[in-house]
Protein backbone atom coordinates (compact mmCIF):
# COMPACT_ATOMS: atom_id res chain seq x y z
CA UNK A 1 0.00 0.00 0.00
CA UNK A 2 2.85 2.47 0.87
CA UNK A 3 4.73 1.65 -2.26
CA UNK A 4 1.27 2.14 -4.34
CA UNK A 5 1.17 5.47 -2.76
CA UNK A 6 4.92 6.54 -3.16
CA UNK A 7 3.90 5.09 -6.99
CA UNK A 8 0.97 7.94 -7.41
CA UNK A 9 2.90 11.05 -5.95
CA UNK A 10 6.17 10.15 -8.15
CA UNK A 11 4.09 9.95 -11.28
CA UNK A 12 4.47 13.71 -11.40
CA UNK A 13 7.85 15.04 -11.72
CA UNK A 14 8.78 17.99 -9.50
CA UNK A 15 11.64 20.18 -9.65
CA UNK A 16 13.41 23.03 -7.18
CA UNK A 17 15.61 25.17 -9.71
CA UNK A 18 19.22 25.76 -8.51
CA UNK A 19 19.48 29.45 -8.19
CA UNK A 20 22.41 29.02 -6.58
CA UNK A 21 21.18 30.39 -3.48
CA UNK A 22 21.49 28.46 0.19
CA UNK A 23 18.05 27.41 1.13
CA UNK A 24 17.08 24.89 -1.79
CA UNK A 25 17.50 21.77 1.05
CA UNK A 26 15.05 23.10 3.45
CA UNK A 27 12.66 23.26 0.68
CA UNK A 28 13.35 20.03 -1.02
CA UNK A 29 13.09 18.03 2.31
CA UNK A 30 9.39 20.16 3.15
CA UNK A 31 8.60 18.45 -0.59
CA UNK A 32 10.13 15.33 0.61
CA UNK A 33 8.35 15.45 4.05
CA UNK A 34 4.91 14.98 2.01
CA UNK A 35 5.77 12.53 0.73
CA UNK A 36 6.45 13.91 -3.22
CA UNK A 37 9.96 13.19 -4.76
CA UNK A 38 11.41 15.85 -6.01
CA UNK A 39 14.64 17.26 -8.07
CA UNK A 40 16.77 19.98 -7.47
CA UNK A 41 18.21 21.19 -10.86
CA UNK A 42 19.19 23.44 -13.33
CA UNK A 43 19.21 21.54 -16.12
CA UNK A 44 17.24 22.90 -18.82
CA UNK A 45 15.17 20.27 -20.22
CA UNK A 46 14.36 18.28 -16.74
CA UNK A 47 12.63 22.32 -15.67
CA UNK A 48 11.14 22.07 -18.72
CA UNK A 49 9.46 18.99 -18.82
CA UNK A 50 8.55 19.06 -15.04
CA UNK A 51 4.91 19.05 -14.09
CA UNK A 52 5.67 21.70 -10.93
CA UNK A 53 8.62 23.82 -10.54
CA UNK A 54 9.57 25.54 -7.71
CA UNK A 55 12.06 28.60 -7.64
CA UNK A 56 13.27 29.24 -4.14
CA UNK A 57 15.34 31.92 -2.91
CA UNK A 58 17.12 34.00 -0.19
CA UNK A 59 19.65 36.38 -0.15
CA UNK A 60 19.56 39.33 -2.51
CA UNK A 61 18.28 39.81 -6.22
CA UNK A 62 21.07 40.94 -7.63
CA UNK A 63 22.79 37.62 -7.03
CA UNK A 64 20.26 35.43 -7.83
CA UNK A 65 19.72 36.96 -11.06
CA UNK A 66 23.14 36.77 -11.54
CA UNK A 67 23.61 33.61 -11.09
CA UNK A 68 20.10 32.86 -13.25
CA UNK A 69 21.84 34.04 -16.70
CA UNK A 70 24.98 32.58 -15.95
CA UNK A 71 22.50 29.14 -16.17
CA UNK A 72 20.79 30.14 -19.08
CA UNK A 73 17.50 30.00 -17.24
CA UNK A 74 16.07 33.49 -17.93
CA UNK A 75 14.45 32.71 -20.96
CA UNK A 76 13.24 29.08 -19.97
CA UNK A 77 12.09 30.29 -16.67
CA UNK A 78 10.01 32.73 -18.36
CA UNK A 79 8.80 30.36 -21.19
CA UNK A 80 7.38 27.96 -18.05
CA UNK A 81 3.46 27.27 -18.82
CA UNK A 82 3.55 24.53 -15.58
CA UNK A 83 2.95 26.15 -12.71
CA UNK A 84 5.95 27.26 -10.76
CA UNK A 85 6.25 28.33 -7.46
CA UNK A 86 7.83 30.92 -5.84
CA UNK A 87 9.63 31.27 -1.97
CA UNK A 88 11.04 34.50 -0.47
CA UNK A 89 13.73 35.97 -3.18
CA UNK A 90 12.01 33.37 -5.61
CA UNK A 91 8.48 35.37 -5.40
CA UNK A 92 10.48 38.75 -5.98
CA UNK A 93 12.55 37.29 -8.76
CA UNK A 94 8.83 36.95 -10.70
CA UNK A 95 8.77 40.52 -11.02
CA UNK A 96 9.82 43.08 -13.33
CA UNK A 97 12.56 44.37 -11.22
CA UNK A 98 13.45 44.89 -7.58
CA UNK A 99 15.36 47.69 -6.04
CA UNK A 100 17.69 44.82 -3.83
CA UNK A 101 20.55 45.34 -5.83
CA UNK A 102 22.78 46.72 -3.85
CA UNK A 103 25.46 45.25 -2.03
CA UNK A 104 25.47 45.60 1.90
CA UNK A 105 27.86 48.00 2.75
CA UNK A 106 28.44 49.66 6.15
CA UNK A 107 25.51 51.91 4.96
CA UNK A 108 23.40 48.53 4.91
CA UNK A 109 19.68 48.78 4.78
CA UNK A 110 19.94 52.70 4.65
CA UNK A 111 21.37 53.04 0.88
CA UNK A 112 18.72 50.37 -0.12
CA UNK A 113 16.60 52.59 0.58
CA UNK A 114 17.27 55.13 -1.00
CA UNK A 115 17.12 53.10 -3.96
CA UNK A 116 18.62 55.17 -6.62
CA UNK A 117 18.34 53.98 -10.22
CA UNK A 118 21.38 51.87 -10.29
CA UNK A 119 20.32 49.68 -7.70
CA UNK A 120 17.47 48.70 -9.74
CA UNK A 121 17.57 44.94 -10.68
CA UNK A 122 15.44 43.60 -13.39
CA UNK A 123 14.11 40.40 -12.76
CA UNK A 124 11.60 38.24 -14.86
CA UNK A 125 9.05 39.98 -15.79
CA UNK A 126 6.21 37.62 -15.15
CA UNK A 127 4.15 39.33 -12.61
CA UNK A 128 3.59 42.93 -13.52
CA UNK A 129 4.93 44.62 -10.13
CA UNK A 130 7.61 45.96 -8.56
CA UNK A 131 9.53 45.18 -5.54
CA UNK A 132 10.77 48.11 -3.23
CA UNK A 133 12.34 48.22 0.12
CA UNK A 134 9.37 47.22 2.55
CA UNK A 135 7.93 50.75 4.54
CA UNK A 136 7.97 49.32 7.52
CA UNK A 137 7.68 52.63 9.08
CA UNK A 138 8.74 52.79 12.73
CA UNK A 139 9.28 48.60 12.90
CA UNK A 140 12.51 46.95 12.75
CA UNK A 141 14.14 45.35 9.61
CA UNK A 142 14.79 42.85 8.48
CA UNK A 143 10.89 42.13 8.97
CA UNK A 144 11.86 38.75 10.98
CA UNK A 145 9.35 36.66 12.53
CA UNK A 146 5.88 35.15 12.40
CA UNK A 147 3.08 37.60 10.86
CA UNK A 148 -0.41 37.17 10.15
CA UNK A 149 -2.02 37.34 6.65
CA UNK A 150 -4.66 40.09 6.93
CA UNK A 151 -6.20 39.24 4.24
CA UNK A 152 -6.20 35.90 1.84
CA UNK A 153 -7.71 35.82 -1.66
CA UNK A 154 -9.98 32.42 -2.97
CA UNK A 155 -6.86 31.54 -5.01
CA UNK A 156 -6.35 27.43 -4.45
CA UNK A 157 -2.91 27.74 -3.44
CA UNK A 158 -4.79 28.96 -0.18
CA UNK A 159 -7.52 26.09 0.18
CA UNK A 160 -6.93 25.68 4.01
CA UNK A 161 -5.48 28.64 4.87
CA UNK A 162 -7.37 31.55 6.30
CA UNK A 163 -6.91 35.81 7.33
CA UNK A 164 -5.21 35.73 10.38
CA UNK A 165 -2.89 32.13 10.43
CA UNK A 166 0.78 32.65 11.05
CA UNK A 167 3.47 32.68 8.44
CA UNK A 168 7.62 32.70 8.84
CA UNK A 169 8.68 35.78 7.23
CA UNK A 170 12.36 36.95 6.31
CA UNK A 171 12.90 40.33 4.20
CA UNK A 172 13.42 43.75 4.17
CA UNK A 173 12.04 44.49 0.47
CA UNK A 174 8.54 43.77 -0.73
CA UNK A 175 6.02 44.27 -3.73
CA UNK A 176 3.21 46.46 -2.86
CA UNK A 177 -0.69 45.61 -2.81
CA UNK A 178 -1.58 45.22 -6.57
CA UNK A 179 -4.23 43.49 -8.71
CA UNK A 180 -1.57 40.47 -8.26
CA UNK A 181 -1.82 40.10 -5.05
CA UNK A 182 -3.61 36.88 -3.69
CA UNK A 183 -2.69 37.63 0.59
CA UNK A 184 -1.40 40.37 1.72
CA UNK A 185 0.48 41.08 5.16
CA UNK A 186 1.25 44.06 7.43
CA UNK A 187 4.37 45.22 9.17
CA UNK A 188 4.47 49.25 9.28
CA UNK A 189 2.38 49.14 6.02
CA UNK A 190 0.56 46.35 3.98
CA UNK A 191 2.24 44.51 1.31
CA UNK A 192 2.01 41.54 -1.17
CA UNK A 193 2.50 38.27 1.00
CA UNK A 194 1.57 36.47 -2.16
CA UNK A 195 1.01 37.20 -5.79
CA UNK A 196 0.11 35.59 -8.66
CA UNK A 197 -0.54 35.72 -12.37
CA UNK A 198 -1.35 32.69 -14.98
CA UNK A 199 0.67 30.07 -14.22
CA UNK A 200 3.05 31.89 -11.66
CA UNK A 201 2.72 32.32 -7.96
CA UNK A 202 4.92 33.63 -5.38
CA UNK A 203 4.95 33.65 -1.42
CA UNK A 204 6.85 36.54 -0.16
CA UNK A 205 7.07 34.57 3.61
CA UNK A 206 8.57 30.87 3.44
CA UNK A 207 6.34 27.78 3.32
CA UNK A 208 8.63 25.32 4.39
CA UNK A 209 9.61 26.75 7.71
CA UNK A 210 6.48 27.77 8.44
CA UNK A 211 5.08 24.82 10.53
CA UNK A 212 1.41 22.69 8.95
CA UNK A 213 0.35 25.64 7.44
CA UNK A 214 3.35 26.55 4.94
CA UNK A 215 3.54 22.49 4.49
CA UNK A 216 -0.51 22.92 3.47
CA UNK A 217 0.45 25.06 0.83
CA UNK A 218 3.31 23.23 -0.68
CA UNK A 219 0.84 20.21 -0.48
CA UNK A 220 -2.02 21.92 -2.41
CA UNK A 221 0.75 23.59 -4.56
CA UNK A 222 1.89 19.66 -5.35
CA UNK A 223 -1.75 17.88 -5.36
CA UNK A 224 -3.86 20.00 -7.41
CA UNK A 225 -3.76 20.27 -11.20
CA UNK A 226 -2.57 22.33 -13.09
CA UNK A 227 -5.69 23.62 -14.35
CA UNK A 228 -6.98 24.94 -10.96
CA UNK A 229 -3.74 26.25 -9.89
CA UNK A 230 -3.68 28.77 -12.81
CA UNK A 231 -5.68 31.77 -11.86
CA UNK A 232 -6.20 34.43 -14.81
CA UNK B 1 0.94 41.27 13.70
CA UNK B 2 4.26 40.27 14.40
CA UNK B 3 4.32 37.27 16.66
CA UNK B 4 7.15 37.67 19.59
CA UNK B 5 9.12 34.67 19.63
CA UNK B 6 9.91 31.72 21.93
CA UNK B 7 13.21 30.33 21.14
CA UNK B 8 14.56 27.18 22.91
CA UNK B 9 18.50 26.69 22.74
CA UNK B 10 19.63 23.25 22.74
CA UNK B 11 23.45 22.66 23.78
CA UNK B 12 24.98 20.01 20.78
CA UNK B 13 28.04 17.98 21.66
CA UNK B 14 28.96 15.20 19.09
CA UNK B 15 25.68 15.36 17.78
CA UNK B 16 23.85 14.83 21.21
CA UNK B 17 21.66 17.62 23.06
CA UNK B 18 23.81 18.19 26.51
CA UNK B 19 23.38 20.20 29.77
CA UNK B 20 26.50 21.22 31.53
CA UNK B 21 26.62 21.86 34.98
CA UNK B 22 29.01 25.13 35.59
CA UNK B 23 30.55 24.74 31.86
CA UNK B 24 31.61 21.21 32.75
CA UNK B 25 30.07 17.87 33.38
CA UNK B 26 28.07 17.84 30.58
CA UNK B 27 25.41 15.60 30.74
CA UNK B 28 23.90 14.46 27.77
CA UNK B 29 19.71 15.17 27.62
CA UNK B 30 18.89 13.24 24.35
CA UNK B 31 19.17 12.80 20.37
CA UNK B 32 19.05 16.09 18.84
CA UNK B 33 16.64 15.19 16.23
CA UNK B 34 13.21 14.14 18.09
CA UNK B 35 14.36 16.68 21.39
CA UNK B 36 14.14 19.11 18.03
CA UNK B 37 10.71 17.98 16.15
CA UNK B 38 9.91 17.88 20.25
CA UNK B 39 10.06 21.42 20.00
CA UNK B 40 8.89 22.31 16.74
CA UNK B 41 5.80 20.29 17.35
CA UNK B 42 4.92 22.12 20.70
CA UNK B 43 5.15 25.40 19.18
CA UNK B 44 8.77 26.83 19.40
CA UNK B 45 8.65 29.16 16.86
CA UNK B 46 12.42 28.71 16.20
CA UNK B 47 15.34 26.87 17.23
CA UNK B 48 18.71 27.92 18.19
CA UNK B 49 21.56 24.68 18.43
CA UNK B 50 24.66 25.80 20.67
CA UNK B 51 27.60 23.84 18.91
CA UNK B 52 30.00 23.85 22.39
CA UNK B 53 32.00 20.93 20.47
CA UNK B 54 32.75 23.64 17.84
CA UNK B 55 34.07 26.49 19.99
CA UNK B 56 36.07 25.23 22.42
CA UNK B 57 38.39 22.97 20.72
CA UNK B 58 38.91 23.56 16.94
CA UNK B 59 38.86 20.27 15.40
CA UNK B 60 36.75 19.51 12.43
CA UNK B 61 33.64 18.81 13.55
CA UNK B 62 30.80 16.55 12.06
CA UNK B 63 28.06 18.78 11.35
CA UNK B 64 25.69 16.28 9.87
CA UNK B 65 23.54 16.91 12.39
CA UNK B 66 22.34 19.83 10.89
CA UNK B 67 20.85 18.17 7.58
CA UNK B 68 19.08 15.50 10.01
CA UNK B 69 17.43 18.53 11.65
CA UNK B 70 16.91 20.14 8.39
CA UNK B 71 14.47 16.92 7.30
CA UNK B 72 12.20 16.54 10.18
CA UNK B 73 11.66 20.44 11.39
CA UNK B 74 9.23 22.55 9.68
CA UNK B 75 10.07 26.19 11.79
CA UNK B 76 13.49 27.82 11.34
CA UNK B 77 16.67 27.15 13.06
CA UNK B 78 19.73 29.23 13.89
CA UNK B 79 23.27 27.14 14.11
CA UNK B 80 25.75 28.58 16.38
CA UNK B 81 29.02 27.66 17.19
CA UNK B 82 32.43 26.95 15.41
CA UNK B 83 31.86 29.12 12.25
CA UNK B 84 34.32 31.57 11.77
CA UNK B 85 34.31 32.25 7.89
CA UNK B 86 32.25 31.61 4.63
CA UNK B 87 33.10 28.33 4.07
CA UNK B 88 32.08 27.55 7.36
CA UNK B 89 28.74 29.38 7.09
CA UNK B 90 28.15 28.02 3.25
CA UNK B 91 28.24 24.68 4.80
CA UNK B 92 25.59 24.90 7.34
CA UNK B 93 23.42 26.73 5.46
CA UNK B 94 23.76 24.70 2.41
CA UNK B 95 22.48 21.79 4.99
CA UNK B 96 19.36 23.46 5.46
CA UNK B 97 19.81 25.80 8.45
CA UNK B 98 18.00 28.75 8.29
CA UNK B 99 20.91 31.61 9.64
CA UNK B 100 24.05 31.15 11.46
CA UNK B 101 25.22 33.07 14.70
CA UNK B 102 28.72 33.95 15.27
CA UNK B 103 30.08 35.24 18.08
CA UNK B 104 33.93 35.46 19.11
CA UNK B 105 35.30 35.23 14.89
CA UNK B 106 33.25 38.25 14.78
CA UNK B 107 34.96 40.02 17.46
CA UNK B 108 38.73 38.89 15.79
CA UNK B 109 37.57 39.75 12.10
CA UNK B 110 34.17 42.28 12.35
CA UNK B 111 34.42 42.82 8.68
CA UNK B 112 33.48 38.78 8.52
CA UNK B 113 29.48 40.15 9.49
CA UNK B 114 29.62 42.12 6.43
CA UNK B 115 31.11 39.48 4.59
CA UNK B 116 28.49 37.38 5.14
CA UNK B 117 25.73 39.41 4.87
CA UNK B 118 27.27 40.46 1.41
CA UNK B 119 27.41 36.42 0.52
CA UNK B 120 24.16 34.99 2.50
CA UNK B 121 21.79 37.99 2.98
CA UNK B 122 21.37 40.00 6.07
CA UNK B 123 18.39 37.96 7.58
CA UNK B 124 20.62 34.43 8.05
CA UNK B 125 23.79 37.02 9.90
CA UNK B 126 22.93 36.60 13.68
CA UNK B 127 25.58 37.76 16.09
CA UNK B 128 26.00 36.76 19.73
CA UNK B 129 27.09 38.81 21.95
CA UNK B 130 28.07 37.37 25.67
CA UNK B 131 27.89 40.42 27.80
CA UNK B 132 28.77 40.75 31.40
CA UNK B 133 28.05 43.21 34.07
CA UNK B 134 31.28 44.30 35.57
CA UNK B 135 30.16 46.22 38.95
CA UNK B 136 33.49 47.70 39.49
CA UNK B 137 34.54 48.70 36.16
CA UNK B 138 34.14 52.54 35.17
CA UNK B 139 35.40 53.89 38.06
CA UNK B 140 33.07 51.80 40.19
CA UNK B 141 29.81 52.25 38.47
CA UNK B 142 29.80 49.44 36.47
CA UNK B 143 29.87 48.67 32.82
CA UNK B 144 28.56 45.90 30.80
CA UNK B 145 31.19 44.30 28.68
CA UNK B 146 31.52 41.93 25.61
CA UNK B 147 33.27 38.52 26.66
CA UNK B 148 34.84 35.96 24.45
CA UNK B 149 35.09 32.69 24.08
CA UNK B 150 32.88 31.58 26.81
CA UNK B 151 31.93 27.97 25.41
CA UNK B 152 35.20 27.57 27.24
CA UNK B 153 35.70 28.80 30.95
CA UNK B 154 39.58 28.65 30.56
CA UNK B 155 39.70 30.42 27.59
CA UNK B 156 36.87 32.98 28.73
CA UNK B 157 37.92 36.41 28.45
CA UNK B 158 36.93 40.28 28.36
CA UNK B 159 37.49 41.94 24.97
CA UNK B 160 37.70 45.72 24.92
CA UNK B 161 34.46 46.65 23.92
CA UNK B 162 31.27 47.58 26.15
CA UNK B 163 28.57 45.96 24.61
CA UNK B 164 26.10 48.55 23.74
CA UNK B 165 28.88 50.10 21.33
CA UNK B 166 29.78 46.81 20.09
CA UNK B 167 25.80 46.46 19.49
CA UNK B 168 25.78 49.25 17.44
CA UNK B 169 29.05 48.40 15.50
CA UNK B 170 27.89 45.16 14.43
CA UNK B 171 24.23 46.26 13.47
CA UNK B 172 26.03 48.77 10.86
CA UNK B 173 28.19 45.88 9.74
CA UNK B 174 25.13 43.99 8.22
CA UNK B 175 24.00 41.80 11.10
CA UNK B 176 20.55 41.05 10.92
CA UNK B 177 19.89 39.98 14.16
CA UNK B 178 21.05 40.46 17.78
CA UNK B 179 21.16 37.50 20.50
CA UNK B 180 22.13 39.11 23.62
CA UNK B 181 23.38 36.91 26.37
CA UNK B 182 23.47 38.31 29.70
CA UNK B 183 25.90 36.77 31.08
CA UNK B 184 25.33 37.50 34.66
CA UNK B 185 21.83 36.06 34.98
CA UNK B 186 22.77 33.17 33.07
CA UNK B 187 21.46 30.15 34.62
CA UNK B 188 20.01 31.34 37.52
CA UNK B 189 16.27 31.68 36.28
CA UNK B 190 15.93 35.02 37.94
CA UNK B 191 14.68 36.37 35.26
CA UNK B 192 15.95 38.54 32.09
CA UNK B 193 18.39 41.35 32.24
CA UNK B 194 15.51 43.93 31.84
CA UNK B 195 18.18 47.20 32.42
CA UNK B 196 20.60 45.86 30.34
CA UNK B 197 18.44 45.10 27.34
CA UNK B 198 16.08 48.27 27.47
CA UNK B 199 19.69 49.80 26.99
CA UNK B 200 20.75 47.54 24.15
CA UNK B 201 17.02 47.94 22.40
CA UNK B 202 17.60 51.76 22.06
CA UNK B 203 20.84 50.88 19.83
CA UNK B 204 19.35 48.05 18.13
CA UNK B 205 17.31 48.78 15.46
CA UNK B 206 17.32 44.79 14.08
CA UNK B 207 15.90 42.17 15.85
CA UNK B 208 16.88 41.69 19.38
CA UNK B 209 16.55 37.93 21.50
CA UNK B 210 17.24 38.09 24.72
CA UNK B 211 18.87 35.34 26.85
CA UNK B 212 19.80 34.27 29.75
CA UNK B 213 17.65 34.06 32.96
CA UNK B 214 14.27 32.75 32.24
CA UNK B 215 12.87 31.15 35.26
CA UNK B 216 9.21 31.84 35.55
CA UNK B 217 6.45 32.89 32.36
CA UNK B 218 6.38 36.30 34.24
CA UNK B 219 10.16 36.61 33.31
CA UNK B 220 9.09 36.18 29.44
CA UNK B 221 5.90 38.63 29.36
CA UNK B 222 8.43 41.09 31.46
CA UNK B 223 11.21 41.25 28.87
CA UNK B 224 8.53 41.56 26.22
CA UNK B 225 6.71 44.43 27.53
CA UNK B 226 9.85 46.25 29.44
CA UNK B 227 12.40 45.91 26.69
CA UNK B 228 10.62 45.11 23.80
CA UNK B 229 12.64 42.67 22.51
CA UNK B 230 11.80 40.46 19.37
CA UNK B 231 11.88 37.17 20.79
CA UNK B 232 13.73 35.45 24.16
CA UNK B 233 15.97 32.67 24.20
CA UNK B 234 15.80 29.86 27.35
CA UNK B 235 17.27 26.55 27.85
CA UNK B 236 16.92 25.02 30.80
CA UNK B 237 13.51 25.91 31.88
CA UNK B 238 12.33 23.77 28.85
CA UNK B 239 14.48 21.02 28.92
CA UNK B 240 13.55 20.34 32.39
CA UNK B 241 9.85 20.76 31.88
CA UNK B 242 9.44 23.92 34.17
CA UNK B 243 7.60 25.61 31.61
CA UNK B 244 5.97 24.23 28.44
CA UNK B 245 5.72 26.55 25.88
CA UNK B 246 1.72 25.65 25.38
CA UNK B 247 0.81 27.11 28.56
CA UNK B 248 3.91 29.64 27.78
CA UNK B 249 1.98 31.17 24.95
CA UNK B 250 -1.26 30.58 27.06
CA UNK B 251 -0.04 32.85 29.50
CA UNK B 252 1.27 35.37 26.93
CA UNK B 253 -1.40 35.78 25.41
CA UNK B 254 -3.71 36.91 28.23
CA UNK B 255 -1.19 39.18 28.75
CA UNK B 256 -1.88 40.48 25.08
CA UNK B 257 1.23 39.90 23.94
CA UNK B 258 0.95 38.80 20.10
CA UNK B 259 2.16 34.84 19.53
CA UNK B 260 1.53 32.41 17.20
CA UNK B 261 -0.93 29.94 18.78
CA UNK B 262 0.67 26.49 19.06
Amino acid sequence: MAELMTEVKTATKNVIVDTGCANLASVKFAVERLGYQVTITDDIELIQQADKVILPGVGSAKHAMANIKAKNLVTVLQNLTQPVLGFCLGMQLMTESSTEGNKLSTEGEKSSTEGGKDNVVPCLNLIPTKVEPLKAQENRLPHMGWNTLTQVSDHPIFNGVTTGDYFYFVHSFAAPVSEYTIASCEYGSTFSAAIAKDNFIGCQFHPERSSALGSKIIQNFLELEPQELVKL
Amino acid sequence: MLARRIIPCLDVRDGKVVKGVQFRNHEIIGDIVPLAQKYAEAGADELVFYDITASSDGRVVDKSWVTRIAEVIDIPFCVAGGIKSEADAKEILMMGADKISINSPALRDPELITRLADVFGQQCIVVGVDSFFNKDANNGRGEYQVYQFTGDEKRTQKTGWTTFDWIERVVSLGAGEIVLNCMNQDGVRQGYDIEQLKQARAVCNVPLIASGGAGTMKHFSDIYQQADVDGALAASVFHKGVIAIKDLKTYLKEQRIEVRPC
